[in-house]
């Protein structure tokens, strides 16, 4: 008997998909689907997911999927789970999969309206920060500062804050996650699983076209994102919040690394003067005091 | 056939939908107010909340949303339903295409109304045409009692397996939405018998599809060929639907259009909804002084029944379209459909376009009209302003 356990992964993206190179979603995807499992349904809007989940003559996925209008997803979803139960299903897992375009402005109603309704939903945004399909356009999940062709001078408004609004929602689950972290992201879809009710994951998908970095470093930003407290670790679970994984430890500022890592190997951020990256350092900072708060709470 | 004394009920349009609707048991239905098809859906709620009809009620945040639920409720096997109008139509558009395109039984009732600017909640059919290319079967019930009939027959179109297309059943809003009128229904059974359980799910865990993925541009148009041929073939199974549903309720009384004494008509009128009940007022009055007048009212919009407008009209002296949808910069929408479906013959089209924004219209019109097209008054495009 072997000391060590091999645990064997199903390829299922990696056999061929419209992905770019450095891309994270397929990862992410198939993770997905080996934790919920195959009684697993896909909605899926207008994103980039929507080329890698292939056309008429094939797709990768391995469960059903339902292509979406861009701003349809969470109530088409709505709509699947209760026809689903109506006929007896009491636990099939319909996930809606969707970039922060779709997520966070043309189909944020929509969202809000199936979180208000308590819908039981899982909804993953996979967020790469930008409307990466139609070729790098600013999003309301664009961080500040960021290059785009459509902020070509830099965006000048902060990230919209999703997983704390959608937590003002009170819905059962709100977590993020990171590629970076598999473990935890993991752990977080299958907490997902067993909760019934309206839950959202917030993934960082970093994007190495739409941010300007070499494709082999896709997970090495993704981890730094997480390092120097850019992207915070958490879940909040019926109200309550708590950081995750090496998050957990970031809380004392010494521990987290300089922004300026994260950013300098990006080169959406490379015309920031000290100033802005100073400017970023204090925003993060200050969510950080937000965040000792919620957990005094 | 013996047909059984029927229960006769007298309901307003809203209400009458919302029975034939719950007598046809959806699974599914999503909910988003607009005037003036509300009380419709608020009877749906109390249906559902009084156990009367067991079915998922989605309170949608909206319109876009309302019919993107029922379109995912419908994809994995439920029978659904929603209603909307004017805006909310409008709003609706990029999923009414959505479902259209995608092919799936939805039924969907338009309380018809102008749309804005300027704001007008009054009737026109200006919503309800708007949608005539987005790949759905459309109706327009003229009174309350064939707003009821074509909701029924609406969801059995809508799922035969030879056509698989959603429908819209439009009824004038306010004229027919509010007004209250002796209804026959049919019984619960009766609906039963006619409306077989529903066979359509693309939500399979053991054979897992894609739904609506990226077409090439061979295979799009491969696909729209094969909507449009299945539209034609719609028109064949909803004459039998039509029929079949004549021999239960025992009313003679359906068809892709309805020609009232318009077969030894030398004039004829051309309507489509509620004032069709009008001009058949003035087709007799016309008769009372003796001009042949008649009237071919059209009852399927979409697929256009061409072949039947051709073969009522096409030795008529003259035609006068009544349009309460107009095409701006090109003309009244139904006149239009029947210009063209009359190409090549010499038969004379008139279109009076009347009653945009709940403008009222009588039998008077009518007949005024008729008058002015036998002494060759009548010019080619007339507004009743």
């Amino acid at each position: 008997m072997s000391l060590i356990t091999q645990v064997k992964r199903i390829p299922k993206f990696y056999r061929g998909n419209a992905a770019c190179p450095g891309c994270p979603i397929p990862r992410e995807l198939d993770i997905l689907i080996e934790e919920l499992g195959e009684k697993t349904v896909l909605v899926v809007p207008a994103s980039c997911s929507t080329v890698i989940l292939g056309d008429t003559s094939g797709m990768p996925a391995t469960v059903p999927v339902v292509h979406s209008a861009f701003a349809a997803s969470a109530a088409i979803a709505s709509g699947i789970v209760r026809a689903l139960r109506m006929r007896g299903d009491k636990d099939a897992i319909v996930t809606v999969w969707a970039g922060d375009g779709a997520t966070g402005d043309i189909g944020f109603a929509t969202l809000s309206g199936a979180a208000e309704r308590n819908e039981d939903i899982l909804y993953i945004c996979y967020d790469n920060e930008a409307y990466m399909n139609t070729g790098i356009q600013r999003s309301g999940l664009t961080p500040k500062g960021a290059w785009t062709t459509t902020t070509p001078e830099g965006k000048r408004e902060v990230k919209k804050p999703l997983p704390f609004i959608i937590a003002e929602h009170k819905v059962p689950y709100v977590a993020t996650a990171s590629i970076a972290y598999i473990y935890d992201y993991e752990a977080k879809m299958r907490k997902a699983k067993q909760i019934r009710g309206f839950r959202y994951i917030h993934l960082l998908s970093p994007c190495p076209p739409g941010w300007r970095f070499d494709s082999s470093l896709t997970i090495e930003i993704a981890k730094l994102a997480v390092e120097t407290g850019v992207w915070p670790l958490f879940e909040i679970e019926n109200g309550e919040f708590r950081l995750t994984s090496v998050s957990k430890t970031l809380l004392d500022k010494k521990n987290r690394k300089a922004v300026a890592e994260y950013l300098k190997l990006q080169g959406r951020f490379n015309k920031l003067t000290e100033e802005q990256i100073k400017e970023i350092e204090e925003s993060i900072d200050e969510m950080w005091e937000q965040i000792k708060e919620m957990i005094k709470k | 056939m013996q047909v059984l004394k029927r229960k006769v009920l007298a309901l307003v349009g809203n209400h009458a939908v919302a029975y034939a609707v719950k007598q046809a048991k959806p699974k599914v239905l999503a909910v988003f107010p607009i005037t003036p098809q509300t009380t419709m859906l608020e009877k749906l709620a109390e249906y559902i909340s009084s156990g009367e009809l067991k079915a998922e009620l989605v309170r949608i945040e909206s319109e876009h949303s309302a019919l993107a639920s029922i379109y995912g409720a419908a994809l994995a096997g439920a029978r659904v339903f929603t209603a909307t109008s004017s805006q909310g139509l409008l709003y609706m558009t990029e999923m009414i295409y959505w479902a259209g395109g995608q092919r799936v039984p939805i039924v969907a009732a338009v309380a018809t109304r102008a749309i804005a600017e300027p704001w007008s909640i009054w009737d026109d059919h200006q919503d309800f045409v708007s949608k005539r290319d987005a790949i759905w079967i459309q109706i327009m019930a003229e009174n309350v009692q064939e707003a009821y009939d074509m909701t029924i027959q609406a969801f059995r179109i809508s799922e035969d397996e030879r056509v698989i297309l959603p429908v819209m059943m439009g009824f004038d809003g306010f004229i027919l939405t509010h007004t209250m009128e002796r209804v026959e229904v049919l019984e619960d059974y009766e609906v039963d018998s006619f409306l077989p359980p529903r066979q359509f799910n693309l939500i399979d865990f053991s054979d897992p599809v894609g739904v609506g993925p990226i077409a090439q541009p061979d295979e799009y148009m491969k696909i729209k060929f094969e909507a449009m041929k299945a539209m034609e073939r719609a028109k064949g199974v909803i004459e039998e639907i039509m029929r079949e549903y004549e021999k239960i309720s025992g009313r003679k009384q359906y068809g892709l259009v309805e020609c009232y004494k318009c077969e030894d008509a030398k004039y004829a009128f051309v309507t489509m909804g509620a004032w069709s009940g009008d001009a058949k007022v003035a087709v007799d009055r016309l008769r009372d002084q003796g001009i042949e007048a008649g009237l071919l009212k059209i009852r399927v919009f979409r697929p256009f029944p061409k072949e039947k407008v051709e073969e009522y009209l096409r030795s008529m002296k003259g035609v006068i379209v009544f349009d309460r949808a107009v095409s701006f910069g090109s003309g009244g929408i139904l006149a239009n459909e029947v210009k063209s479906s009359l190409y090549g013959l010499e038969v004379p089209v008139y279109n009076v376009v009347a009653g945009l924004g709940g403008k009222d219209v009588r039998p008077l019109h009518f007949q005024k009209v008729m008058e002015d097209l036998v002494e060759g008054k009548l010019e080619e495009e007339r507004w009743l302003l």
